[in-house]
C-alpha cells in the first residue's frame, strides 16, 4: 500500500464565558437552567429589537488573537449578516463577521511528541452570536433559545494538521490556552468548544490538496480523534480500491462508533452576507487595545519553556505544572516563598497539592492553602520539624481550617519526637510488649526490624523520625 | 371659532391641561368621539367600513390604555406633580412600532395577531412624556408603499381632504388620523418619505430626523440603514415639541446618535436673517419610467406643487431669509433606484424570521415539513409587497449579483450625500443653510391609480427618498391647497442635525402665511362634525 498523509484543517467555535450574551444583557450561562429562561425580545430576534455590542466580548476575543499572534488585530472591522433559515435562528440570520473579521493571519506551535513543533496557521478569527439549540424529542423539535446570542469566536485553521492525534493535541492544548487565557471554560461536553473536522487525505511528499470531507457534530476530543481517525481510514480504503473521494459532510455516531453520511455537499451555500445596519464597525483604537493586551498573561509554552531553565525543573515536572495557569502561578509563588530546591516544591505539588486540587474541584488559586502555607509546611519537614507524614497531614488539615500550619503543628503537638530518651523508653515498652518477636529476632530474623520500627511509629503516632527509630530500636535489640 | 378639544394643537393641550382649563380625561372624550364620528374602519383583518366614508386610519384602538393613561396625568397634577411635557396629548402610534400590551401588526397578516411584549424606545418615550395613546395607526404591509392600499388591514385609510384619494404612506394612517382630529401627534417612520409624502398629502406637519436621531428600538425594521421614526403633527411647534421627547441616544440601538438634544419648542421664534435658503432644478423635474414603453422620461413636477415653492421661497425672503437659485443635486434622479436595491436586500433579511412558528400567523393545515411550513406560512402570511420585496432583495444580494446591484446602489448613496455636502458645505459655491422643495412631485392620487405598479408608486417618493440616502434631516410643511382642494406639500432639507433649524424655518413660514385663506380650510370629511 502506499504510502499516505492526512491533511486536516479545524473550524473551531468557541463560546466566550461572558457575564452578559454578546447582544443583549441576559445571562450567557445557561448550564442547568430550564430551557426558554435567559431570553430577552433581543436574543430572542423579536419585530424591531436591535442589538448592542458587548464590548467585553470584543476584549476576550483580541485576547486571543494576540494569543495566537495574530499579524492584524483590526483597528476597525465589521458585522455582517449571515442569513439561512434554520428553527433555532430567531432572526433567520446569524450576526458574524465576514469580508472584515476582527483579526488574521495568526498561528498556534503545537509541541509534538520529540519535542517538534507544528505549527498551525489561524487564517481568520472572527466573533458572531451563537444560535439555539434543537432537542429531538421523538417526532417534535423543541427549540432553547437560552443560547441564542452566546458570543463565540470562530477560530479556523490551515490545513495543517497531518494526524488524529494531532488533532486531538490541538484540541487539548487550545482547551488549556483559552482557559489560561479565562476567556472560555471551553468544555467540549458542554458545547462551550466545538469543533467541525475538514479531512483529505494525500500520497505522502504531494502538496496538493484534495476534496476534503467535513466532521461536524463531535463533542469531545476523543472522538474528534476517533472520528478523524476512522475517516482517514476510510478515505485510504476508498482510494486504495480506486473509488473518489466526495465532498460530503459527515456526522459522528458515538455509541456506533462510526460515522454516517449527513449530505453531500454539492454547491457552497449562499449566505447573501451584507455589513449587519443595525450595528457600528468595532472601533478597536490603540489605546483600547493597549488596555486589553495588558491583561495578556505569559502563554503556556512560554512559561513552560521558562520553568525549565529558571528552576532546572524536569520537562516532566514544567508540563505538568503549566497545564493550568493557576497552578503555575501557585508554584512560582511557593518557590518565591521557600529556601530550598525549586525540584521539591514541584515534589510536593505534583504528587499532594494536585491531589487535594482534584479532589477538591477546584483550582490551585482557590485552595485555602496558600502557596505560602505549602512552603512553611515544606520548610517543617526539610528541616525535620515535623515528619513528612505530618506535613502531608498538615496539607489537609490547613486546606480544611485555612489557619497557618505552624499554629496546627504547635496546637496540635505535631512536632517530631526527636527526644532520644523518650523514644528509648517508648521503644522498651514495644520489645516488652512482644517478647515472642524479640526472640525471634534475637535468634537470627533480623528482617523482623521493620516491623518493630512500624509498631514504633505507630506508638508515636507517627511523629518520630522512622530513621532514629530504627536506629533505637535496633541498638536496643541488639543489646 | 369655538374649537373641539380634540382639534386643539398639542401644545395648547399640554397648557389648558396643566393650567386646568380642561382635563386630560376631557381632551381623551372629545378624540373618541371625533374617532367615534368619523373613524369607521371596523376592527380585524377584513369588513367593510360601517358609513363607507370613514378615514379608517386605525388598526387596533386604545380606549381602555388611553382612559388610563389620561387619568394617571390628571391624578399627577392633582398631586401637584408634572404628568411631562405632553400631558394628556392624545397620540396615535404608527403600527410599525411595538408597544407592549398592544396588537403590534406592521400592517400585515403574517403579524396580525402578535402583541408585543414591549415598547419601542420612541413611543415608550411620548407615553412617559404623559401622552395618551388613543390607538395604532394603518400602513402600507411593513411599511413597504406610498399609498396605503397594501395593508392587510382592509379597508386602507381614506384621505381625509377626499376619501377617493390616498392619504399617502407609508405613514398614511397617522397623516389622516391627525388631518381628522384623532390625535394631537403620531409617532411615524420614514425610509424613502413615508413621513413626508403622506404628511404633504394630508395637509399636516412631518420630520424626518437626522439617522440616528430617534431610537430604532422597537420598529419592525424595513431598512434598516435608513429607517426613522420621527414626529407628525398638525403644526410646527408640536413638531418640535415632540421630537424633544423623543431623540436622543438609546443604550437599546447602537446605531442612535450620542450627542445632546437641543430645547427644538424653545428656538422657534428666531427670525431668518442671515439665512441662505436654497433652490434646485433636480427637485423641479424628474425623471422616472414611463409606465407604459418603461422609458426613462423627464417630466417637470406638477406647477401647482412649483408655484407653491416659489411662494414660500418669496415668503421665506420676506422674512429675512437669503434665497439661492440653481443648487445642483445631480445625482437625485438616482435616488429611487439606488433606494430599490438597498432597501429591498435589508427587508429581504429582516423578513426572515417571520416563519410562522414563534409569533404570528401560522399556516395551520396538514404541511408534510417544516419547509412547507416555512413556506405555507410564508405565502399565506405576506402579501405581495413584501414577496416582492424579498423576490427582489434576494436576487440583488446573491453572491453573483452583489457587486452589479448592492455594492453599486451603496456608491450611488454616497454620491447623493455628496450632493448635499457640497450644497451645505460653508466653503462651497452655495453655502445654503437649508434646501427648499416640493415634498411630491403632485397631491394625493386617487385609489387604484397606481397601485399595482410598484415601480410607479416608488417614484412617488423621488423628491423625498434622497434626504434618506443621505441621512440629512427634512420637513414637509403644509403649503397651501390646489385647485381641487388637495393639499400641497413643501419640504425643507438641511445637514446633519439641523433639526432646530428647519423646525424655525418652518414656524416662520407658518407664521408669514397665517392668514391666508387656505389655513383656515378644514379637510371635508370632517364638514358635519362637532366644533366642539
Amino acid at each position: 500500500m502506499a504510502d499516505y498523509e492526512a491533511v486536516i484543517g479545524l473550524e473551531t467555535h468557541i463560546q466566550l464565558n461572558t457575564v452578559s450574551k454578546i447582544f443583549c444583557g441576559c445571562k450567557t450561562d445557561s448550564w442547568q437552567d430550564p430551557p426558554n429562561t435567559n431570553i430577552c425580545p433581543v436574543c430572542t430576534g423579536l419585530p424591531g429589537a436591535l442589538p448592542a455590542l458587548n464590548q467585553v466580548v470584543v476584549e476576550k476575543a483580541v485576547l486571543l488573537a494576540a494569543a495566537v499572534h495574530a499579524e492584524q488585530i483590526r483597528p476597525r472591522s465589521y458585522f455582517a449578516r449571515k442569513n439561512y433559515f434554520y428553527p433555532d435562528l430567531p432572526k433567520g440570520y446569524q450576526i458574524s463577521q465576514y469580508d472584515e473579521p476582527l483579526a488574521r493571519g495568526g498561528f498556534f506551535d503545537l509541541p509534538l511528541s520529540g519535542g517538534q513543533l507544528r505549527r498551525v496557521t489561524i487564517p481568520k478569527l472572527h466573533v458572531e452570536e451563537d444560535a439555539g439549540k434543537t432537542l429531538h424529542r421523538g417526532d417534535r423539535r423543541l427549540i432553547d433559545f437560552n443560547r441564542c446570542g452566546v458570543p463565540l469566536v470562530e477560530m479556523v485553521t490551515g490545513p495543517d494538521l497531518r494526524s488524529a492525534d494531532e488533532v486531538a493535541q490541538y484540541l487539548i492544548r487550545l482547551r488549556q490556552l483559552l482557559r489560561w487565557l479565562g476567556i472560555s471554560d471551553a468544555d467540549m461536553e458542554r458545547g462551550q468548544l466545538r469543533c467541525d473536522a475538514n479531512v483529505s487525505i494525500r500520497l505522502a511528499g504531494q502538496d496538493r490538496l484534495n476534496l476534503k470531507t467535513e466532521i461536524k457534530n463531535v463533542n469531545s476530543i476523543t472522538n474528534v480523534r476517533d472520528a478523524v481517525q476512522a475517516e482517514i481510514e476510510r478515505q485510504i480504503r476508498e482510494v486504495e480500491a480506486g473509488r473518489p473521494i466526495e465532498t460530503w459532510t459527515l456526522d459522528w455516531d458515538e455509541e456506533r462508533q462510526a460515522l454516517s453520511k449527513m449530505r453531500a455537499k454539492e454547491t457552497e451555500s449562499d449566505y447573501r452576507y451584507f455589513r449587519e445596519p443595525d450595528l457600528l464597525p468595532i472601533v478597536l483604537d490603540s489605546e483600547w487595545q493597549a488596555r486589553i493586551l495588558q491583561a495578556l498573561p505569559e502563554l503556556p509554552l512560554e512559561r513552560r519553556r521558562r520553568f525549565i531553565e529558571q528552576y532546572s525543573l524536569p520537562d516532566y515536572d514544567a508540563e505538568i505544572l503549566t497545564e493550568e495557569r493557576s497552578l503555575s502561578e501557585y508554584f512560582e509563588q511557593a518557590v518565591g516563598s521557600f529556601s530550598g530546591e525549586p525540584k521539591t516544591v514541584s515534589n510536593w505539588l505534583m504528587n499532594d497539592v494536585l491531589r487535594l486540587i482534584r479532589e477538591r474541584g477546584t483550582a490551585a488559586g482557590a485552595l485555602q492553602l496558600t502557596p505560602g502555607h505549602l512552603a512553611r509546611i515544606i520548610e517543617m519537614v526539610s528541616s525535620r520539624q515535623i515528619t513528612a507524614s505530618t506535613g502531608k497531614d498538615l496539607l489537609e488539615q490547613v486546606e480544611t481550617s485555612g489557619r497557618a500550619p505552624e499554629d496546627l503543628v504547635k496546637e496540635q503537638d505535631l512536632a517530631q519526637l526527636s527526644d532520644e530518651a523518650s523514644l528509648r523508653e517508648l521503644a522498651r515498652g514495644v520489645l516488652q510488649s512482644n517478647p515472642q518477636q524479640v526472640d525471634l529476632y534475637r535468634g537470627g530474623k533480623t528482617t523482623l526490624l521493620g516491623w518493630f520500627v512500624g509498631q514504633l511509629m505507630r506508638e508515636t503516632g507517627g511523629q518520630a523520625d522512622p530513621q532514629r527509630a530504627r536506629q533505637v530500636l535496633q541498638d536496643l535489640l541488639d543489646m | 371659532m369655538n374649537q373641539a378639544l380634540c382639534d386643539l394643537p398639542a401644545h395648547r393641550i399640554v397648557a389648558g391641561v396643566k393650567r386646568g382649563d380642561f382635563s386630560a380625561a376631557e381632551v381623551l372624550e372629545s378624540t373618541l368621539a371625533r374617532i367615534e364620528a368619523v373613524e369607521g374602519r371596523p376592527p380585524g383583518l377584513g369588513g367593510e367600513p360601517a358609513n363607507g366614508i370613514g378615514v379608517q386610519a386605525f388598526i387596533s384602538l386604545t380606549p381602555e390604555r388611553a382612559r388610563a393613561q389620561a387619568q394617571a396625568v390628571d391624578r399627577a397634577l392633582s398631586r401637584g406633580e408634572d404628568p411631562g411635557p405632553l400631558a394628556g396629548v392624545p397620540l396615535a402610534v404608527k403600527d410599525i412600532f411595538c408597544l407592549a400590551g398592544t396588537p403590534s401588526t406592521a400592517g400585515s397578516r403574517i403579524l396580525h395577531n402578535f402583541v408585543a411584549p414591549y415598547s419601542a424606545t420612541p413611543a415608550a418615550r411620548l407615553e412617559g412624556a404623559g401622552a395618551v395613546t388613543v390607538g395604532k395607526t394603518n400602513l402600507d404591509e411593513f411599511t413597504f408603499g406610498s399609498s396605503n392600499e397594501s395593508s392587510a388591514f382592509q379597508p386602507s385609510p381614506r384621505n381625509p381632504w377626499d376619501p377617493k384619494r390616498v392619504p399617502g404612506g407609508s405613514s398614511g394612517g397617522s397623516a389622516a388620523a391627525l388631518a381628522a382630529g384623532m390625535a394631537a401627534l403620531s409617532l411615524g417612520t420614514d425610509t424613502a418619505g413615508s413621513i413626508r409624502q403622506p404628511a404633504a398629502f394630508c395637509g399636516v406637519v412631518g420630520l424626518k430626523p437626522t439617522y440616528g436621531r430617534v431610537s430604532r428600538y422597537g420598529l419592525i425594521a424595513f431598512a434598516s440603514s435608513i429607517d426613522c421614526p420621527g414626529p407628525m403633527a398638525r403644526n410646527v411647534t408640536d413638531a418640535a415639541l415632540m421630537l424633544g421627547c423623543i431623540a436622543g441616544p438609546d443604550a437599546f440601538d447602537a446605531t442612535s446618535a450620542q450627542l445632546p438634544v437641543p430645547d427644538y419648542a424653545a428656538g422657534l421664534e428666531g427670525d431668518l436673517r442671515g439665512l441662505r435658503i436654497g433652490l434646485s432644478p433636480d427637485y423641479a423635474r424628474l425623471k422616472f419610467p414611463d409606465p407604459a414603453s418603461g422609458e426613462l422620461r423627464e417630466q417637470p413636477i406638477a406647477a401647482e406643487a412649483q408655484a407653491a415653492v416659489e411662494q414660500a421661497a418669496q415668503a421665506l425672503a420676506a422674512a429675512g431669509a437669503e434665497i439661492i437659485q440653481g443648487v445642483p443635486m445631480p445625482n437625485t434622479q438616482y435616488g429611487v433606484p439606488a433606494y430599490f436595491v438597498i432597501s429591498r436586500v435589508e427587508a429581504a433579511s429582516n423578513l426572515h424570521r417571520y416563519d410562522g412558528v414563534k409569533y404570528g400567523y401560522r399556516f395551520d393545515g396538514e404541511v408534510a415539513d417544516l419547509l412547507e411550513l416555512y413556506r405555507k406560512s410564508r405565502g399565506r402570511g405576506f402579501g405581495p409587497q413584501p414577496k416582492l420585496r424579498i423576490l427582489m432583495g434576494m436576487y440583488v444580494s446573491g453572491a453573483q449579483y452583489e457587486k452589479r446591484y448592492y455594492e453599486r446602489a451603496l456608491r450611488v448613496r454616497t454620491l447623493i450625500r455628496q450632493d448635499f455636502q457640497r450644497a451645505f458645505d460653508p466653503a462651497g459655491a452655495h453655502r445654503v443653510d437649508c434646501l427648499l422643495t416640493a415634498t411630491t412631485p403632485s397631491p394625493a392620487f386617487e385609489l387604484g391609480a397606481v397601485y399595482g405598479d410598484s415601480v410607479l408608486m416608488q417614484y412617488a417618493d423621488l423628491l423625498t427618498v434622497p434626504a434618506d440616502h443621505a441621512g440629512v434631516p427634512a420637513i414637509s410643511l403644509p403649503a397651501g391647497l390646489d385647485r381641487s382642494g388637495m393639499p400641497l406639500g413643501l419640504q425643507l432639507q438641511g445637514p446633519d442635525f439641523s433639526e432646530a433649524l428647519l423646525l424655525r424655518v418652518g414656524r416662520s413660514f407658518e407664521l408669514a402665511t397665517a392668514e391666508e385663506s387656505w389655513r383656515s380650510v378644514r379637510p371635508p370629511i370632517l364638514a358635519g362634525v362637532s366644533h366642539g
